[in-house]
């Protein structure tokens, strides 16, 4: 059982949430992430830790509604319990002194970004954030990034906040201007495939950080599998960060949509119920 | 040994034993048929999840019970894994003391409903019957009466709670809460220490909740079992990794003094042919856990499940059919094994291969996966087989299955089902440099006291023998336990 401590909602369908545990909040580094279930009758999903305290024993983590179990978390109010929460998970980020660091982020990666600027920032690198997102109101957390960042290039697709564009237009930018020793990327696999064709042609060491389906995130099930330089790897166990230039990202988009139907069909259902009820 | 034989032979010797023993004369008991378990239709239970096995009745119990002649010299007790005194057992039930039988299996066995329902019996105790190295005829159905007496004191409602040792306050970890982390927890605190159970999931039971189905073991089983070793003082705290949520020194700061690794072999393995990790291919672990654990068939619980139509199971073991008959009862028409060697070989338990057959599952013997195809999608369509032949017998004593040339064909598939092992759980080997582990990351231990290379650190079950049977991760469990035992009295006694 996890208290709900704070949520705050960033747009309409993102928002923090705040729990209570302990545990977590002392073992967890840059890059882990939790398992939760809800309630009885919940799934269990991978959420990335994107801060924690661990002195009030606090994480935080940042939810994007995209289904049942994101929707039925962000309805959930401040004091009430998450069944199941269960991490940290996965590896932690290699943070070491390396020079430039570009951090690139979209939609609700931006989240499990703010870590890893924050831990490069802290070991001495020069860090540049790249934010995208599709509107303005979709541009989460820049405030905090700039807190660690040298620099945040802001993205947008209308052109509503920042510049208009792709993020591989911001990276790009950045790349062409001065020397980058090394890329983080986080977001949909659609944007991370770009953005590391983009860094491949300027041979850039690039991590992305992978979010396919998990079940148990202890590499029991191998729900999580993903190609990376032509073998099998379990991304709660092996990951999330793999070498962006060796994932095969098809793959992982079609992995992804594994459930597409019966999700939509879900959502569709929970929507419909909660109209009613509400 | 020497003590044991001459403990049987009192035992045996005891006055009811032998008045029981000669009230029918043996070769009236031999002339005995053996009792046919009373089960579900099979056309029925293949489209639900009741529980295969409906459990002799008290009547039958006692007529397979009679077929037992007592022999003075019990050589299926040398199949049995834990040594149960399986004459007294069955002799208890001749006389009609049920709770008394299963107080016998609870000497030994502290998990007697499970093991009589999924213990591989005619390899273990059932091999070495008597009947069946003299008389080559069936064993006595030591299985089903041990599932007898176990089930017959739950219903009693009369269960009684072992007893433990005064409390000690010695704190003791277990890690993993699979048969092994319960036996070893059930024995630590019958000796009086204050025991934890830590489990990485949010349910207790290991492979008995996640993998094996409800027709094969109902959770109720389960559940019944790890309520009475919460009623011994076992505390049980889920959703905690072991080597991630907090580390072994973070507990040893806690006051934990030693610890009871059973982590289990969950690594699924993958065979690694083309189009493996196209939509609809899983592991068994997947397949198994998504429907067992998470519920996903029934449409009130979030976890979704692909429920195939065409479904090919890839393996022989207990894993294989568990999953084969699953996938029948998500409504599959078409579920079948495919297995690279014969029927003669499988791994599985006999009656479980018996079962899925009269339940309509396919047996594709000899063949073997090359290729996977797939649609536009991305989900898996077709997979390319080939047939296998028996060559000379390999390392583990089974004949090789070697590829027909040439022999390749193509079946439609919508789902496939991959149950070729599974490896030992790394989390805690890596989060522990100086443990010694073998090649394959099995944690070398002491076969006596199951003590690993890290002297507060034991271990037992499938995480020391890779994929390996309940009972065998249980005796692990106890004899761990007697052994932690030991380490904390030599270490109290020399401060
Ligand atoms: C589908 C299936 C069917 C089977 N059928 C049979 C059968 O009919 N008969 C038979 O005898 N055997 C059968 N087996 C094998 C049998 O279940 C196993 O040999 C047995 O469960 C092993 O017990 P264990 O306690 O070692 O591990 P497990 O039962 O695997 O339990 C290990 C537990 O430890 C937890 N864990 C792992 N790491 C950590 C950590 N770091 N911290 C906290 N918790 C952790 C895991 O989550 C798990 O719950 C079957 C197995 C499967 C998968
Ligand atoms: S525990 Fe298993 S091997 Fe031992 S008597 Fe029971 S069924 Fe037979
Ligand atoms: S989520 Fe099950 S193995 Fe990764």
């Amino acid at each position: 059982m996890s208290k709900i401590i704070e949520k705050e909602f960033f747009s309409e369908n993102v928002a923090k949430i705040v729990l209570d545990a302990p545990e977590i909040a002392l073992s967890r580094k840059p890059g882990h992430f939790v398992i939760i279930k809800i309630d009885k009758k919940g799934e269990r999903i991978p959420l990335t830790i994107a801060s924690s305290n661990p002195d009030k024993g606090t994480v935080t983590l940042v939810v994007q509604k995209v289904g049942v179990t994101s929707a039925k978390l962000l309805a959930l109010e401040v004091g009430d319990e998450i069944e199941d929460v269960v991490g940290p998970l996965g590896m932690a980020t290699h943070i070491e002194k390396v020079g430039t660091v570009l951090c690139a982020g979209g939609g609700v990666g931006v989240a499990p970004l703010l870590p890893i600027v924050e831990g490069f920032k802290k070991a001495g690198n020069r860090v540049i954030t790249v934010l995208a997102a599709r509107n303005k109101d979709l541009v989460i957390l820049e405030e905090q990034m700039r807190e660690f960042s040298d620099e945040v290039i802001v993205m947008t697709d209308d052109g509503s906040s920042g510049k208009k564009g792709l993020v591989t237009a911001g990276m790009e930018e950045v790349i062409q201007r001065e020397k980058v020793d090394l890329s983080v990327v986080i977001g949909p696999a659609i944007m991370m495939k770009f953005a590391a064709l983009t860094t491949k042609k300027y041979n850039i060491k690039t991590y992305a950080s992978l979010n396919t389906i998990m079940v148990d995130g202890t590499g029991m099930c191998g729900a999580c599998r993903v190609t990376v330089g032509g073998k099998t790897k379990f991304v709660c166990v092996d990951g999330p960060e793999f070498d962006a230039h060796q994932v095969d990202f098809e793959q992982m988009m079609s992995r992804l949509g594994a459930y597409k139907d019966q999700e939509v069909a879900a959502y569709q259902k929970y929507l419909e119920t909660e109209e009613i009820a509400g | 040994m020497e003590n044991i034989l001459e403990y049987l032979k009192a035992e045996r010797s005891q006055e009811w034993r032998t008045e029981i023993r000669k009230s029918i004369k043996a070769k009236e008991r031999m002339g005995k048929t053996r009792t046919n378990m009373p089960e579900e239709d099979p056309m029925v239970r293949n489209r639900s999840n009741v529980e295969v096995n409906s459990g002799l009745t008290a009547e039958q119990a006692v007529l397979e019970a009679q077929r037992c002649i007592d022999c003075p010299n019990p050589t299926c007790m040398t199949g049995c894994p834990v040594g149960i005194n399986i004459p007294k057992f069955i002799k208890k039930i001749e006389t009609e003391d049920f709770l008394g039988a299963a107080a016998v299996l609870k000497d030994t066995n502290g998990l007697p409903a499970v093991c009589g329902r999924v213990c591989p019996q005619e390899k273990q105790c059932e091999a070495q019957c008597f009947y069946t190295i003299k008389m080559g005829k069936p064993a006595v159905a030591i299985g089903f009466l041990e599932r007898f007496a176990a089930d017959y004191e739950r219903d009693s409602g009369k269960m009684a709670v072992p007893e433990t040792a005064e409390f000690n306050n010695i704190k003791l970890a277990v890690i993993g809460s699979g048969p092994a982390g319960l036996a070893a927890a059930g024995d630590l605190a019958k000796f009086g220490y204050d025991v934890t159970v830590f489990e990485a999931l949010h349910e207790i039971g290991g492979v008995l909740k996640y993998g094996i189905p409800e027709f094969r073991l109902p959770n109720e089983v389960v559940d019944v079992e790890i309520e009475s070793l919460r009623k011994m003082g076992v505390k049980f705290i889920t959703n905690f990794i072991v080597g991630k949520t907090a580390s072994f020194d973070d507990l040893k700061k806690q006051g934990f003094q030693a610890f009871f690794v059973g982590s289990g072999a969950g690594l699924p393995r993958f065979m690694n042919i083309p189009g493996e990790n196209y939509n609809g291919i899983f592991s068994s672990n997947e397949y198994l856990t998504r429907v067992n654990l998470m519920n996903a068939a029934n449409p009130e619980y979030d976890t979704p499940v692909i429920s195939g139509d065409l479904v090919a199971v890839i393996g022989g073991g207990n894993t294989a059919m568990d999953s084969v008959r699953t996938a029948k009862r998500l409504g599959a028409s078409r579920s079948m094994i495919i297995y690279r060697r014969s029927e003669e070989e499988m791994p599985a338990r006999v009656e479980e291969v018996i079962h899925a057959k009269e339940e309509g599952i396919e047996f594709m013997n000899l063949h073997n996966p090359l290729e996977y195809y797939a649609d536009e999608n991305g989900r898996v369509n077709k997979m390319k087989i080939q047939k296998m032949e028996l060559g000379e017998p390999d390392a583990s004593g089974r004949r090789r299955p070697i590829a027909i040339e040439g022999s390749e064909f193509i079946i439609d598939v919508d789902t496939v089902v991959v149950s070729v092992g599974v490896s030992p759980n790394p989390l805690i080997p890596a989060s522990l440099p100086d443990l010694k582990v073998t090649d394959w990351g099995t944690i070398v231990v002491d076969k006596e006291t199951m003590q690993s290379s890290i002297p507060d650190l034991f271990a037992g079950g499938d995480i020391v023998r890779g994929g390996a049977t309940v009972i065998l991760a249980m005796g692990d469990g106890r004899k761990a336990a007697a052994g932690m035992h030991k380490y904390i009295m030599e270490k109290i006694k020399a401060n």
